[in-house]
């Protein structure tokens, strides 16, 4: 097991060697000079040459990437051009909305989407099959931004005064005060990177409600959450309940399952130990694509749920030109996505020994 | 040339000529009913029917253009639907759907929406499957470090999201519908090259194919006639899952504004356009919305139904 997991290690370094080149050259293919993006279009000559003079953009593009690459390697992601602020900083303010986001997305996409699948298997056929697919045919269909914006009407606006009212925008109610995990812990003068790992972790309102016990934070955290998560998280939602049911079916058409029909074996007991163990491989394949899908999705559900995330971020400094944090951002996103295609790919090995051998 | 005729040279035919017509025949009967006994693949032929139809005949069916703006005729922007039947004053133009900031006509507008989504999707989707085919046979049947160049670009392709990567390269290129729908092309190239790949080493090694190389048949022949007819299930199914995937991706990057021009009745432009009137006039977001969902759910249906229909080892 160990091999494999090494071996699949080695494997995804040329990956993401070509994903820091690419996501290096995509941020430099992107027209517009930086200088006047950031500094304005009236920006004399001798004040964009100190720009790109600090910047480092006067030097060929190979001495560029030479420096990006050692600034990398120190973990350093240079400043935003627009403000000036650390691509590191911004970082870790941002990173963790998403973060949440998307665990909230997939573990909704999970949880309902298995269920849904599973009986839908059970019960082929049955009025509850076919409800369960038309959920699942128009899930896969509707567009993020739809049904976010639909969401948002319907909890929103039409159920305003109802006990299931849920906020349409922002992380957390205005005027809320809470502490972060170094204040509530009394760990203010800690400082280097375990500092800058509390902070982080600070940032993920729920889990800082969790652990700092501030559980109005959580709640409200959480009742903010709600339907952006929903609507990033249906069409992966849609895709498992599909996967789910497909492939428990296969299993349970395997002559073991005829085996232990045969023996006596009680309905709820074959299905669920012995066919969904083994129906599980294709949805892990499912869940590790989908978080692609669940990235892509972020850009549209943080615009339309005023979260300022990832998705939110990249997209807007995209459209400003600021190519210090696109390239920061989209490689932290590349990596995101390298490292969960490798867990997946490490759960194969797990469900699945005879991948370890091949 | 069908792949009927094209296995014909390969094995001999012991049926008279006539015989092989009606067989032929009779595989596309057999194909056609096997795909209308799929019911999603029904349904989602029949609601493609109805959009098609209605953005073919949009010009008759809509009963304003969809830039004209009705300030003249008495009404005003973003109101609800008017109809006379239903007790509106005649004093007001009738609007079935309302009008939007504008004040043009939501319905008119929705229509012709139809025929940019339709459009667009199937154009998209042609570009890549061309590109991605000829990447995928070129790098099957070259095999070797070209093979391993071309599938490495397509697996960087892939370790980015769809949607972002469509956004640098509309940024790269500049805003306009036509440079959406080449950036969601581009990003679509990889499933198309991987799909034609894998077909063509599927064939390439069967004893036919040796046959037709003994028999002398060009490369490019034998990319044609025999590699070509044998890929088309898989290909036809994925391109219109792909014509789906594609409309959504182009309606983002509009509602983003980053696609159609803000005058052209995309639908998600429209959407993306009064996004903040959602609660004064939801009709001008639900409108645009229902079409999309109703048009990319058009095209699962039918690629889900012609997958189960075309593909004999799902048939039970």
């Amino acid at each position: 097991m160990i091999r494999f997991i090494l071996r699949r290690l080695l494997l995804s370094i040329p990956v993401l060697a070509g994903v820091v080149v690419i996501v290096f050259l995509l941020a430099r293919v992107i027209p517009a000079d930086p200088c006047l993006a950031a500094l304005g279009e009236r920006a004399t000559q001798a004040a964009c040459d100190a720009f790109n003079q600090r910047f480092g953009l006067n030097e060929p593009l190979h001495e560029q990437f030479l420096i990006y690459i050692s600034s990398l390697a120190r973990g350093d992601f240079g400043e935003s051009i627009r403000t000036g602020q650390p691509v590191t900083e911004i970082l870790l303010q941002r990173l963790p909305t998403t973060v949440e986001l998307t665990i909230l997305a997939l573990f909704f996409a999970i949880t309902v989407g298995m269920t849904l699948g599973i009986v839908a298997a059970y019960r082929r056929n049955s009025a509850a099959d076919v409800g369960t697919m038309i959920v699942a045919n128009v899930g896969v269909s509707i567009p993020v931004f739809v049904l976010g914006l639909l969401l948002a009407f319907i909890f929103a606006i039409l159920l305003r005064d109802s006990p299931f009212a849920l906020p349409p925008s922002g992380r957390t109610s205005p005027g809320l005060s809470f502490q972060s995990i170094p204040q509530a812990w009394g760990l203010e003068d800690l400082g280097g990177i375990p500092r800058t790992a509390l902070d982080f972790l600070s940032n993920m309102y729920l889990l800082n409600g969790l652990v700092t016990l501030q559980f109005d934070l959580f709640l409200d955290a959480l009742r903010h959450l709600i339907l952006p998560a929903v609507a990033l998280g249906t069409i992966p939602m849609a895709i498992i309940a599909r996967m789910t049911r497909s492939s428990l079916l296969d299993v349970l058409g395997q002559d073991y399952i005829r085996t232990a029909r045969a023996k006596g074996l009680q309905n709820r007991l074959v299905v669920f130990r012995h066919g969904l163990k083994n129906a599980l491989l294709p949805v892990v394949t499912v869940i590790g694509l989908s978080v692609g899908a669940l990235l892509s999705g972020a850009v549209l559900t943080e615009t339309i749920f005023g979260l300022t995330g990832v998705g939110r971020t990249v997209f807007e400094s995209i459209t400003a030109r600021d190519y210090i944090v696109i390239q920061g951002f989209t490689l932290i996103i590349a990596l995101i996505y390298v490292v969960v295609n490798l867990v997946v790919d490490i759960s194969y090995g797990f469900l699945d020994p005879r991948i370890r051998v091949s | 040339m069908t792949s009927a005729q094209a296995a014909r040279t390969a094995e001999p035919d012991p049926l008279p000529a006539s015989g092989r017509e009606r067989r032929q025949a009779g595989r596309w009967q057999e194909t056609l009913r096997n795909i209308l006994r799929q019911r999603s693949a029904l349904v989602g032929l029949l609601i493609l029917a109805v959009l098609a139809v209605s953005a073919i005949f949009a010009s008759v069916i809509a009963p304003y253009s969809p830039d004209a703006v009705l300030i003249s005729e008495g009404a005003r922007p973003r109101t609800p639907p008017c109809i006379y039947l239903l007790g509106c004053p005649e004093t007001q133009p009738q609007v079935l759907l309302g009008t939007d900031g504008n004040v043009r006509d939501v319905f008119s507008r929705a229509i012709y929406g139809g025929q940019i989504s339709l459009t667009v999707g199937l154009l998209t989707v042609v570009f890549a499957i061309i590109v991605g085919s000829l990447i995928g046979a070129v790098s099957g049947y070259a095999g070797g470090w070209l093979d391993n160049l071309l599938m490495r670009l397509m697996d960087f392709l892939i370790a980015f999201p769809a949607l972002l990567l469509a956004i640098v390269i509309v940024t790269v290129l500049g805003r306009s519908l036509t440079n959406a729908m080449l950036a969601v092309g581009i990003v679509a190239i990889p499933i198309y090259a991987r799909v034609m790949r894998s077909s063509v080493l599927s064939v390439r090694e069967q004893d036919y194919v040796t046959a037709a190389r003994a028999l002398g048949e060009s490369g490019a022949g034998i990319l044609r006639r025999r590699i070509v007819p044998n890929s088309m299930t898989p290909m036809v199914v994925q391109g219109t899952l792909g014509v789906a995937t594609a409309i959504l991706e182009v309606a983002a990057l509009s509602f983003l504004g980053l696609g159609a021009a803000p005058n052209i009745p995309e639908w998600g432009n429209m959407i993306g356009l009064e996004r903040n009137q959602l609660f004064s006039a939801p009709h001008l977001i639900l409108v645009p919305g229902l079409l999309l969902t109703l048009t990319v759910l058009a095209f699962n249906l039918l690629g889900d139904g012609l997958r189960d229909a075309l593909d004999p080892r799902l048939n039970r």
